[in-house]
């Protein structure tokens, strides 16, 4: 994963609430294979109507996100993340995240920064009244800028410590495979096991 | 000191306790019981595996099926849509490289995921199990730890058998009383969601109880727990107790003889403790509960079937109301509508909220011996190959084939519009799945989440409507005749 301090790029104001991931990508994106490759998929319903957000410039070239509460609720598509990042988004600001969509952001070095909603409402006057503006996310000292506005952000330690040294989740878990094998060990024999497989005998 | 039931489940699945605070502190590592794999949210995992050389650590606690995808026809020719066929066929190459049990279509224990486990006796009181799949809180209704994991978390299980996680903040949903005929564990949990809105339940395990809960079946615990993902909590659970042990018993990969005994004897420890306590309550009247829809484009939009549409203007909070605003507009209704005049084309009778046989049961004692409305057409789609079958052996399929209903084979189909059952644009739907997102079963398309009990008689009079609003059935079809 790559190392993410601080990002700045053109904020794109998205005035909306429970912005699910079937929004974020419909599901008939989801029967491909690869982890790349979605930048066409993000928003695509919302992306036919020529108002909308991202088919206005110069949002087209926006890189973080500034959206309403209970953003990514709903599929634990981890697609929706690849499709944000794909289209070239580094970070994605909201007062309120789904759990599963901030994890999966924090495993793909996509920056899931908290803010409050007063914060949301100042940035999204900013970005409105002045398209373009630039947002800094600086993880380092978990704040937000734009324009004249700095605001604080919540992450928590252990993803912000992942994404500022780029670390491999697997990896560092695989430091305690000893654990692991105790662990292992100790568990009751009345735990199911699929192997062998034991079928039905009705039907 | 006193435990809730989520806290004790935690506990015993501890690898190595976390660091505490601090910059780097690594959470909590906890070891997972039971991987649940599917087509979808599998392949990137398994290229991550072999990209980096490393194995499947426990096969053995791993099973796949093929769900999302599949055509719900036609199912004994090769899959028509070759992105389809290439993602089945690549978890099915998967499976074979690295060792792990697969029911491919065709099988007797294909089908959706979240019915597959439960039904093989797989899924038990006090697991953790995962999945790359939000609705996996299904199987909290064992008293089992269970959540939604993305791509990223399934490699990770993959390889090391265990997950980091946050801690958890706990919220007892309390129902007491008793429910009234044609009230259903389906509108428990919409009526929950109402309350608390699709982000309450946001870092919260939820544990249902009172009398209301524990005189519900395993089939109706596991829609109630389904549907936590859908107020934002992760995981919802079930205390484990005599409905779930009789559920279990017998079952494929339930404990046996000495081992069954040692199980019941642990699983009973796993009921939170008189004195626990947990960090938010909600507490919801059974006695009074009504058939409940949903209105608008998130779960949470949901009110009584006996209501009307509300207007934006009867919500305080701006961006509750603009949502609400663009909710009417997406599903093309006014405010003030009563809710039972809205009109529907289609009725989904499915998905791994309510396609299990207490659920085709029910819709097809309201339907029997009555006729659907012309103009409605009705999928039933079972939740798995052995509840179609077993469906068919009780002349299930007799009934919803002689309604006018299509009687499809088994999968995840017109909840999330992603194989061919898709709604046309414009198209309304009451739906027994669990989300009613914009565009979700099918593009353009509009829901309405309903129970199967007011999906069945939505069939019959069109509108949206609960059994309580039909004409009595013709006498002699009302006695049940069980066609096998």
């Amino acid at each position: 994963m790559e190392k993410f301090t601080t990002h700045t790029g053109i904020g794109v104001p998205l005035r909306q609430s429970n912005v699910d991931t079937d929004q974020i990508i419909p599901a008939v994106y989801l029967k491909r294979i690869t982890r790349t490759g979605f930048e066409d998929a993000l928003f695509s319903a919302w992306r036919k109507d020529p108002s909308f957000i991202l088919n206005k410039e110069p949002f087209t070239a926006g890189s973080v996100l500034v959206a309403g509460p209970d953003f990514g609720t709903g599929s634990s598509r981890e697609h929706a993340v690849w499709a944000l990042k794909d289209y070239g988004f580094k970070a994605v600001l909201s007062s309120r995240f789904a759990d599963i969509f901030r994890g999966n952001s924090g495993k793909q070095g996509l920056l899931a920064a908290e803010l409050s909603q007063d914060d949301i409402e100042l940035i999204w006057k900013e970005l409105e009244n002045a398209p373009g503006t630039e947002v800094t996310v600086d993880l380092v000292s978990k704040t937000v800028a734009c324009g004249n506005i700095v605001a604080p952000f919540e992450i928590d330690d252990y993803t912000r410590w992942r994404l500022l040294e780029g670390l491999d989740d697997i990896g560092l878990t695989l430091q305690h495979e000893a654990d692991i094998t105790a662990y292992e060990a100790t568990r009751p024999s009345f735990k199911p096991k699929t192997l062998p497989a034991r079928l039905s005998s009705a039907g | 000191m006193a435990k809730t039931l989520a806290e004790k489940v935690w506990d015993a699945h501890v690898v190595r306790k976390g660091d505490g605070d601090g910059a780097n502190a690594q959470p909590d590592l906890l070891f997972i019981d039971l991987h649940l794999v599917h087509e979808v949210t599998s392949p990137q995992a398994f290229e991550g595996l072999r990209l980096a050389g490393r194995k499947l650590r426990r096969p053995d606690l791993t099973i796949a099926t093929e769900d999302h995808n599949t055509p719900t026809l036609d199912i004994d020719k090769p899959i028509a849509d070759l992105t389809s066929r290439t993602q089945i066929q690549t978890l099915r190459n998967n499976c074979a490289e690295f060792g792990v049990r697969l029911h491919s279509l065709g099988d007797a224990e294909q089908g959706i995921v979240h019915v597959v486990g439960p039904q093989l006796g797989l899924t038990q009181p006090g697991m953790t199990v995962v999945c790359g799949d939000s609705h996996t809180s299904t199987h909290g209704a064992f008293g089992a730890l269970a959540m939604g994991i993305g791509t990223s978390e399934v490699e990770h299980v993959m390889a090391t058998q265990t997950l980091s996680l946050k801690p958890f903040k706990t919220m007892a949903i309390n129902v007491e009383g008793t429910l009234r005929p044609g009230v259903t564990a389906k509108d428990i949990i919409l009526a929950v969601i109402a309350k608390i809105g699709t982000g309450g339940g946001q870092g919260y395990v939820l544990e249902y109880r009172g009398s209301a809960i524990r005189s519900l079946s395993m089939d109706a615990r596991m829609t109630i727990c389904n549907m936590s993902i859908e107020a934002g909590a992760r995981a919802g659970m079930v205390a484990p107790d005599e409905t779930t042990y009789a559920y279990m018993e017998g079952r494929p990969h339930a404990p046996q003889g000495a081992d069954w005994d040692a199980a019941v004897e642990y699983w009973n420890t796993l009921r939170t403790d008189e004195d626990a306590v947990f960090d938010a309550q909600v507490d919801l009247d059974a006695d009074t509960l009504e058939p409940f829809v949903t209105w608008g484009t998130n779960p949470g939009q949901g009110v009584s079937l006996s209501e009307s549409v509300p207007s934006p203007e009867d919500f305080g909070d701006e961006n509750a109301k603009a949502a609400a605003e663009r909710a009417l507009q997406y599903m093309g209704l006014e405010a003030g509508t009563p809710m039972k005049e809205i009109r529907v084309d289609t009725v989904f009778l499915g998905s791994c909220t309510n396609s299990r046989m207490e659920d085709l049961r029910a819709a097809a004692d309201i339907i029997r011996g009555r006729q659907k409305d012309p103009n409605v057409r009705m999928l039933v789609v079972p939740g798995s190959a052995r509840v179609r079958l077993e469906a068919e052996a009780e002349g299930l399929d007799r009934v919803f084939k002689d309604f006018g209903a299509e009687w499809r084979f088994a999968g995840c189909s017109m909840c999330l519009g992603m194989n061919p059952d898709q709604l046309e644009v414009g198209e309304r739907c009451a739906s027994t799945s669990n989300r009613n997102f914009e565009g979700r079963q099918g593009k353009g398309g509009r829901t309405h989440l309903v129970s199967p009990v007011v999906a069945a008689a939505t069939a019959i009079r069109g509108t949206l409507s609960s059994p309580s609003d039909l004409d009595p059935a013709p006498e002699s079809a009302a006695i049940r005749t069980d066609a096998a």
